[in-house]
């Protein structure tokens, strides 16, 4: 094949997504994007200007090849781009799908400066989707260091760190407290983002790496952090988030007020959505009112739509431009009909005589001066309170740190939010403990996550390299 | 997957199961529970580990058959496996030595009940305990209780067994008796139960512990479905409990909550009914 000019490389307009239709979609779980055709994933991954500088790969939380594998693909080497990708991300097909690539590789690419970035999330998604179908599973090196290290949660930073560490010839032990794998990966982010096929094909990619997995150990409560670190050469912690913040208003204890967490975990983890008889429930409602504006609020108020509610409200405190969420979601909640109320903030929530929700008191708001984080801060609106009928409320602020851990490790350094304090090597106060993700983070996305978890990895390599297996 | 050592039928719907989960039966202690569930598709259900046998890496469990979940792990008989079983959850016990104290169980909630009951008595308190149930075959675990109480009354609500009337009744007797009145109490069973000993003790002033089994669904912190409100705070029953202080609970709260999906039906949507009509049309 010829290769193309810059000139001829900037002609080509960015791929679009096949989607499913919005109205249909917003009735069923399966996902919403469709993926690409080999000829659509060359075309695009031909408007690639392969930089010298290679900003995409600069902006990217795993360091991902990004210009090396878009040119093996424009090529058609699709094994070769696989190989590429596989090196430096454990959970492509996953990070495909949920990354925040406006702010990340895409959001740095040179094209975007003139026009559209490369589809760099839609061309990882399709390698990783195409190499599940067409390549084998990668096997344990042959190299064995004896070296054993215990890896807590089997969310995105969990799965990252095992994943580096079996090719590196150590042996992972992965403690899950769920009875299943994945942590937010399979109890938070819905199906029809994330088929959780995808997430069993990732996991079982670990496990032909020599990672074992062991569900129903609650790290803090089943086993110590101490007996753990006694019995296994080296600990890495992504236990992941804590517990829901809730919006401290009157009535948050009604009937039909749910966190996020829970509502997402009802649906996604025990299947609720399926009404499978003897199975978990979820309380369905005509108006579901999800308070919040990021990526759980995004999914429980799409969730929300597709288990029935005629009118799924996402209310916001500050505007449209400010909502931390994937563009991606918003646009795609938009297209399904989710009504977004912006400048809005919840006084109080109302029940009925049996203690369910009837509706929530709302203030509007007006955007002031900018606040710490440097966005304009919401500012309440004297006068200006009002009703909503609503039959249930979903609130998705976020997490505070989950305490089981910490609660029981005191030789843990902790930061005034009760999040473990880490160096950049990811380690903790504790000698070959090693912690990232949200217990450190205290809330972010699964490719920091998987970030942390990829830099824990190599520190762990290093401190191991000082040591002599325990067994 | 847990094997089941052994599963008896020991009251109507109740069944006494001893799993093999050596990881809880080492770190488990006396008020602490585990998260049970029945293979794929089914609820993940708490329920109190009655007693262990770290030596034999065993836990007991006490189990009313009330759903399709409950069901299904009952029928698990010996030498059969239980896909999950997650624990111990939940904070301890405080068993300390108080002297006088007086231990109350209603229907299942006796099972609850005896591993606090035991570590009360073997911290070196005098137990009194009282347990009821609808009728005689629903009071569970009399003799087990009876090993290590002082002295043991019953009460059914129809005069099949024990005294006729609710456990309240001997309660208050003891009370009463400055010779008998206790230190503190302890109650385990249906809301309405624990509401009744919470509203006599605060009468008497006497410290009174409950132990509440709210609607959880990870019981690691996580969902926060099992918040009750203790004394104005917002508490997680499964990190912050699952006992509190009976006389700063709020009852009726808990009671609405408990009830969430048996009243689905009568709330929001009516899916099915939706569907139907949109089908006639």
């Amino acid at each position: 094949m010829t290769k193309l000019s810059p000139k001829e490389r900037m002609a080509i307009k960015r791929v679009k997504m096949i989607t499913q239709d919005a109205k249909e979609r917003a009735c069923n779980f399966r996902e919403v994007n469709q993926g690409l055709t080999p000829e659509l994933a060359m075309e695009e991954a031909n408007r690639c200007l392969v930089c010298r500088n290679k900003p995409c790969m600069e902006g990217c939380p795993v360091g991902v090849h990004i210009p090396e594998f878009l040119t093996a693909i424009a090529l058609g080497d699709f094994k070769l781009a696989a190989e590429i990708l596989r090196v430096d991300n454990a959970l492509p097909a996953t990070t495909g799908r949920v990354c925040p690539q406006e702010v990340q590789c895409e959001g740095v690419c040179v094209r975007g400066n003139k026009g559209e970035p490369v589809a760099i999330g839609f061309l990882e998604r399709w390698v990783a989707d195409w190499a599940a179908e067409n390549m084998p599973r990668e096997q344990p090196p042959t190299n064995q260091t004896g070296f054993r290290v215990a890896v807590v949660g089997s969310g995105p930073g969990g799965l990252t760190t095992a994943g580096e560490l079996a090719r590196m010839g150590h042996k992972v032990h992965v403690f899950e407290a769920l009875h299943d794998t994945g942590g937010v990966l399979r109890y938070g982010i819905p199906e029809f983002r994330l088929p959780k096929a995808i997430v069993d094909r990732e996991v079982e990619n670990l496990r032909a790496l020599g990672v074992t997995i062991e569900c129903n150990v609650i790290i803090g409560r089943t086993l110590t952090v101490d007996e753990i670190a006694e019995e296994f050469d080296a600990v890495f912690i992504a236990n992941g988030a804590g517990l829901p913040m809730f919006l401290k208003v009157p009535g948050e204890n009604f009937k039909g007020v749910y966190s996020a967490n829970e509502y997402l975990t009802r649906v996604n983890l025990m299947g609720a959505w399926m009404d499978v008889e003897g199975g978990t429930p979820i309380a369905r409602g005509e108006t579901v009112v999800v308070f919040g504006a990021g990526n759980v609020a995004m999914d429980s108020v799409r969730t929300a739509k597709r288990i029935g509610a005629a009118h799924a409200v996402c209310a916001y405190r500050r505007t449209r431009a400010e909502m931390p969420a994937r563009a991606e979601e918003i646009e795609h909640a938009e297209e399904e009909g989710i009504d977004f109320q912006f400048l809005v903030a919840p006084l109080e929530i109302f029940g009925d005589e049996k203690g369910w929700v009837r509706a929530v008191k709302l203030q509007k708001m007006e955007l002031g001066e900018p606040d710490s984080s440097g966005r304009r801060r919401p500012v309440p609106i004297a006068g200006s309170e009002y009703e909503m009928p609503c039959n249930i409320v979903v609130v998705a602020l976020g997490t505070t740190a989950n305490p089981l851990l910490t609660n029981t490790t005191p030789a843990l350094k902790l930061n005034k939010w009760k999040n473990i304090v880490v160096d950049e090597k990811q380690a903790t106060t504790m000698p070959g403990v090693f912690a990232g993700g949200d217990i450190v983070r205290g809330g972010a996305t699964v490719i920091l996550a998987m970030g942390d978890g990829k830099v824990a990895a190599h520190g762990i390599d290093e401190y191991l390299k000082t040591r002599t297996p325990k067994q | 997957m847990f094997l089941v050592v052994s599963n008896e039928e020991i009251a109507p719907q109740l069944h006494r199961m001893v799993i093999s989960a050596p990881r809880v039966a080492r770190s488990r202690k006396p008020g602490q529970f585990v998260i049970v569930r029945c293979g794929k598709g089914r609820e993940r259900i708490p329920l109190t580990i009655a007693d262990d046998d770290p030596a034999a890496g065993t836990i007991t469990l006490i189990i009313q058959a009330v759903g399709i979940s409950t069901r299904e792990i009952v029928a698990v008989p010996a030498g059969g496996f239980i896909s999950d079983v997650a624990g111990p959850l939940g904070e301890p016990t405080e068993i300390e030595k108080i002297g006088r104290v007086v231990c109350v169980g209603g229907g299942a909630g006796a099972a609850v009940l005896f591993p606090l009951a035991k570590g009360l008595a073997e911290a070196g308190n005098e137990l009194t305990t009282i347990i009821g149930g609808r009728s005689e075959k629903y009071v569970i675990l009399q003799k087990e209780l009876g090993a290590f109480s002082t002295h043991l009354y019953t009460t059914t609500e129809d005069g099949s067994g024990g005294e006729k009337g609710f456990v309240t009744l001997p309660l208050k007797r003891l009370l009463e008796d400055p010779e008998q009145c206790p230190a503190a109490v302890y109650a385990v069973g249906p809301v309405p139960m624990m509401k009744a000993v919470c509203d006599l003790t605060r009468n008497y002033g006497v410290r009174t512990i409950v132990s509440l089994n709210p609607i959880m669904v990870d019981g690691t912190g996580m969902c926060g479905g099992c918040r009750v409100t203790v004394g104005g705070q917002v508490k997680f029953a499964c990190v912050d409990g699952p006992e509190f202080d009976g006389h700063l609970v709020d009852f009726r709260e808990l009671s609405a909550r408990q009830a969430t999906y048996l009243e689905l039906d009568a709330h929001g949507c009516r899916l099915d009914q939706k569907i139907a009509e949109l089908k006639k049309d």
